[in-house]
């Protein structure tokens, strides 16, 4: 295929996914944009180039091994789904942007070990993002038939890409200076970017497994007669079993730790609930990519058996040989875009890093703290978008210098081990109360040697091709330190082997370090917030122990450095209401300066944010007991003080609502009173009329007054009920005698046909109450010509079910539950008020319930409201 | 004689309410109209436009605000006089009535005198 028709159609491509980054933060507010499909999306970029093109080349030549990268995450998705959710809210809560920065913060905002893991990140990574560049060149290569690599950069397709991405990435990473805002033009992309490449690789598999083979069958059946087929297939043993098991454990990690995976789970996440959905649709996401990559793998075999292909180029060579160059190109963009995703999401995540962990803690903060708000957000921008260039182009140039000739995987693993570095500190930070900054510190660096030792050294040596005595034979001739087989350690291959090792001093020097030497106060009080997240979570800036002496106008100050006037004074006006602070009190407290931290934290990270804040305040030490004290102290009011407020709100919403009633029929009292006193010829008739009104009205209210005394005795159980054993029967006989009169008024017929007999301990007078009043409601509903309301009961071993029935309008839906609310009354009553003191169901609930019954109201067909009560039948 | 007379509207869902205060309008010399919810205030308002309404406020249906909205948007009826009367007597709801337009908001209970006195010097 020409080269030009690929660039172009590259170009045609970028052009798309540029626009849908750009249309995608315009509509920043659209379902398109926030919904838990395009998260989930997002996360697929997982899968990079090396699923692509190097899960096939793995499996063609080592067999299943490729799917550990893929088992791992799908094994641990339900604890991951628990583990996300408590680091989300952690990152959320303290405005984390980074990985390095919820590391740092964790160990008391620890400048050195936010810049530690930087360092480890971007000496992980960016071998990974040469990686896709490399992934993206050779295909380039392979589809447009060059055969010669390029020697100059100007003549190479990779260069512009990859300078390309640098300016998307740079462009759409760094519209806001708050690094933990979300990138949704970005991730958009990226979520577009993960199901062409699935679609594309999906494409390529069927076409391989079903047109050029005749399904899976026929190319098992012509891949086992292959030699070597065996050895490739199968575990091998209990050796193969740690090898997979700890590769498995390897990509357990990396999907939490990635800097790429930790950028789309967490600082992109818009809510916690998306999380629900990757339980399912990621895992299926996983498997859909890897159902085909073993046939094509075998296919590979089959078609370039004994010829000098590179199995990592099967994908793309299949349908270049048999003439479908169409095919390939899709291939090709598959691939393409998985490589891009990857870097452009690694590059943003490494930049903020770079920015807020490690270049602006230890080179800015002098002059940012003389700076003005506008040139200080520009030079942060800024600072990310050389990062991110800087990244971009060093990869490449990574590539061209290093790793022309490697496989995609052993890279890859590589990094995988590098970032597992992280996992003691980042895991025990999260669980363990006692993990101190110096344990993770000295842990990391070990971790770190280490894996440069066994793994990163040799590879590189290797990769020479200058002489392996050093592998072979140890340094200085010492078996003991081989580096793949150290202390004599010889059942792995190399990465697990690497892994294996590292992690063990890792862990080791942490818990040493963490348990032998106390951390400080700061330390602990950022551990009791990780550790314990949900309990401190609702305390927000009341979790910060902090003593000493600070003035608002200075904090104020350093906020406006980089906020500006305006902002600055809207965070400060929030913050005063949110505790209730008078604005002109002139002492910051605790919160007030966590509260500013967190602030500056997006935009400089935390340990910069807590430096300058530092820098205008005077800090005195507190000790670890203190902190804990405290912080026990403030939760334990906290809580009550919010039942208390809770309480409160519904007394003071009962109150408003007796109060109005009392005042309605009172009103009319006075009014009507106060005509006849003043008004000397009211005829008799009209004088009656009143009187009788003013009667009506006095007993509403003693009826109300009663009412309430009643529901408040029943609702805190002054009032023992009067058990004893009666007859249901009997009980609603009664009820229907005392309406009888009320309902020929109404002229409604009441039937109670179907009322069984059964005996069973009741408070008679409290059901019997229970009863009218439904039959009163019941009559008063029911319909206005042939009102019919009917009782029946259902016995069954356990409980008895008494129900009264109307043939009226029926009630809305809505209502149906809040009808036994206390004052309630429905909605489209009819337009005459029915008497009633809108408590009689709130008294019936209060009588059913302390029976250990059930009340409860529906529709019925063809009209008309069922109202059933249950009474539980004693045991005996 | 009807000539002269000025129109009242009187909107209240306690029946007891509306026969003092027909009563006592009646006796002024007033026209008296009666409505039972929003809705109905709203049809008889459009029918006769009245100079003044007492309007409740805890209605079913459309409640007293909302017919205060939708009599504000009327070319027809914007200059009727409102005087709310209401049970509800926290400041913010009476704030929340004068601030819709509502000429004066008086709580129940209330003096009848003072009603009567209030609601001649509005349509005077």
């Amino acid at each position: 295929m020409s080269s030009i028709l690929v660039i172009l159609v590259i170009l045609v491509y970028l052009a798309v996914i540029f626009y849908v980054a750009f249309w995608a933060e315009k509509n920043s507010k659209s379902r398109w944009v926030n919904n838990p499909y395009v998260y989930t999306l997002s996360l697929a970029v997982y899968c990079t180039a090396w699923t692509y093109y190097g899960s096939v080349g793995l499996a063609a030549t080592s067999g299943l091994k490729f799917l550990t990268i893929y088992l791992g995450p799908v094994i641990i998705i339900p604890i991951w789904i628990i583990l996300m959710k408590k680091i989300i809210r952690i990152s959320k809560g303290n405005k984390i942007s980074s990985l390095a920065d919820f590391i740092s913060l964790r160990y008391g905002n620890d400048r050195f070990l936010g810049a530690l893991v930087t360092v480890i990140c971007v000496f992980a990574i960016v071998p990974y993002i040469s990686l896709q560049l490399k992934a993206i060149s050779e295909t380039f290569n392979v589809i447009t038939n060059h055969k010669i690599v390029s020697n100059s950069i100007l003549n190479d397709t990779t260069f512009y890409i990859a300078f390309l991405l640098a300016i998307f990435a740079a462009f759409f990473g760094t519209q806001h200076t708050d690094a933990s805002e979300r990138h949704k033009g970005i991730i958009t992309a990226v979520a577009l970017e993960s199901i062409i490449k699935l679609v594309f690789f999906l494409v390529i598999g069927i076409y391989v497994t079903f047109y050029l083979f005749d399904g899976p069958n026929d190319i098992y059946n012509q891949a086992s007669v292959l030699p070597n087929f065996k050895e490739q297939q199968s575990i091998d043993g209990l050796k193969g079993g740690f090898n997979w098991f700890f590769l498995s454990l390897l990509s357990m990690i990396a999907i939490v730790l990635l800097p790429r995976q930790f950028q789309v789970t967490v600082v992109e996440n818009e809510r916690e609930k998306y999380l629900k959905k990757v339980t399912w649709l990621f895992p299926l996401y996983l498997l859909l990519f890897n159902i085909f990559v073993i046939f094509i793998a075998w296919g590979g075999n089959v078609v370039f058996n004994n010829q000098n292909v590179d199995a990592d180029l099967f994908t793309l060579m299949l349908p270049l040989i048999n003439g479908h160059e169409i095919l390939a190109l899709l291939v090709f963009l598959g691939g393409f875009s998985a490589a891009i995703s990857m870097v452009v999401i690694s590059s943003l995540a490494l930049s903020t890093m770079l920015s807020n962990n490690l270049i602006i803690p230890y080179g800015f903060l002098q002059q940012f703290s003389k700076g003005e708000s506008e040139e200080n957000t520009e030079v942060i921008k800024n600072i990310r978008r050389i990062a991110i260039f800087s990244l971009i182009i060093v990869a490449y140039f990574f590539y061209r210098s290093f790793i022309l000739d490697r496989s995609l995987v052993s890279i890859g693993l590589i990094s995988f081990v590098l970032i597992a570095q992280l996992s003691p500190s980042f895991f025990g930070g999260l669980f363990w109360r006692r993990g101190s900054s110096n344990g993770a510190k000295y842990g990391i660096i070990v971790g770190f040697l280490i894996t440069i030792y066994t793994l990163v050294i040799p590879f590189s040596i290797d990769s020479q091709l200058i002489s392996s005595l050093f592998i072979r034979e140890g340094i200085f001739g010492i078996g003991f330190l081989k580096p793949h087989e150290l202390f004599g350690l010889q059942i792995f291959e190399p990465v697990p082997h690497a892994f294996f090792w590292s992690l063990f001093f890792n862990v080791f020097v942490y818990v040493f370090y963490s348990v032998s030497i106390i951390g400080n106060y700061r330390e602990r009080n950022f551990a009791e917030m990780f550790v314990d997240s949900t309990k401190y979570a609702s305390l927000h800036e009341d979790a910060y122990v902090w003593k000493g002496e600070a003035y608002v106008k200075d904090i104020r100050k350093v906020l406006t450095r980089f906020l500006g006037e305006q902002r600055t004074g809207r965070a400060l006006n929030l913050f005063n209401i949110k505790y209730n602070i008078d604005s002109k009190n002139q002492f910051a407290d605790a919160r007030l300066i966590n509260f500013s931290e967190k602030l500056l934290t997006g935009s400089i990270g935390s340990a910069s944010a807590r430096i300058l804040i530092s820098s205008v305040i005077k800090e005195e030490e507190i000790s670890l007991l203190e902190v804990l004290k405290i912080l026990d102290e403030t939760q334990k009011a906290k809580e009550s003080n919010k039942e208390l407020k809770e309480r409160d709100k519904q007394k003071d919403e009962f109150l408003d609502t007796v109060a109005h009633e009392l005042k309605t029929p009172i009103t009319s009292i006075r009014a009507l009173s106060e005509i006849l006193l003043d008004d000397e010829e009211v005829d008799k008739e009209t004088k009656n009329k009143f009187l009788t009104s003013i009667l009506n009205e006095s007993e509403r209210v003693s009826r109300l007054i009663n009412n309430i005394l009643d529901l408040e005795k029943l609702a805190t159980g002054k009032e023992k009920l009067d058990l004893n054993e009666n007859s249901i029967k009997e009980t609603i006989h009664k009820s229907i005698n005392s309406v009888t009169q009320f309902a020929k008024n109404n002229q409604v017929r009441i039937s109670e046909e179907g009322v069984k007999e059964a005996k069973l301990i009741f408070d008679e007078d409290r059901i019997q109450q229970v009863i009218i009043n439904l039959l009163s409601n019941a009559i008063k509903f029911s319909s206005k010509e042939k009102g019919r309301v009917s009782v029946f009961t259902y016995i069954n071993k356990k409980k008895i079910e008494v129900s009264v029935e109307d043939n009226g309008k029926g009630i809305e839906k809505d209502d149906l539950i809040s009808i036994f609310n206390k004052f309630y009354q429905s909605k489209n009553q009819t337009i005459l008020k029915p008497v009633g003191s809108g408590l009689g169901l709130a008294i019936s609930k209060q009588i059913i319930e302390s029976h250990k019954g059930k009340i409860w109201a529906e529709n019925i067909k063809p009209q008309g409201v069922r109202v059933t009560f249950t009474l539980p039948l004693n045991e005996n | 004689m009807k000539i002269n007379m000025k129109k009242i509207l009187i909107v209240d869902d306690e029946p007891n309410i509306v026969m003092s205060l027909e009563y006592i309008f009646k006796k002024e010399n007033f026209e008296v109209f009666i409505a039972r919810d929003g809705s109905e205030a709203l049809e008889i308002a459009e029918l006769n436009v009245p100079d003044i309404i007492l309007l409740d406020i805890m209605m079913p249906n459309v409640d007293g605000y909302q017919v205060l909205r939708f009599l504000k948007e009327s070319v027809k009826l914007r200059d009727i006089k409102v005087v709310f009367l209401s049970a509800k007597n926290k400041l913010s709801d009476i704030e929340l009535g004068l601030q819709l337009g509502a000429d004066k908001y008086i709580s129940k209970p209330f003096s009848t005198k003072k009603l009567v006195n209030e609601v001649k010097a509005l349509v005077k």
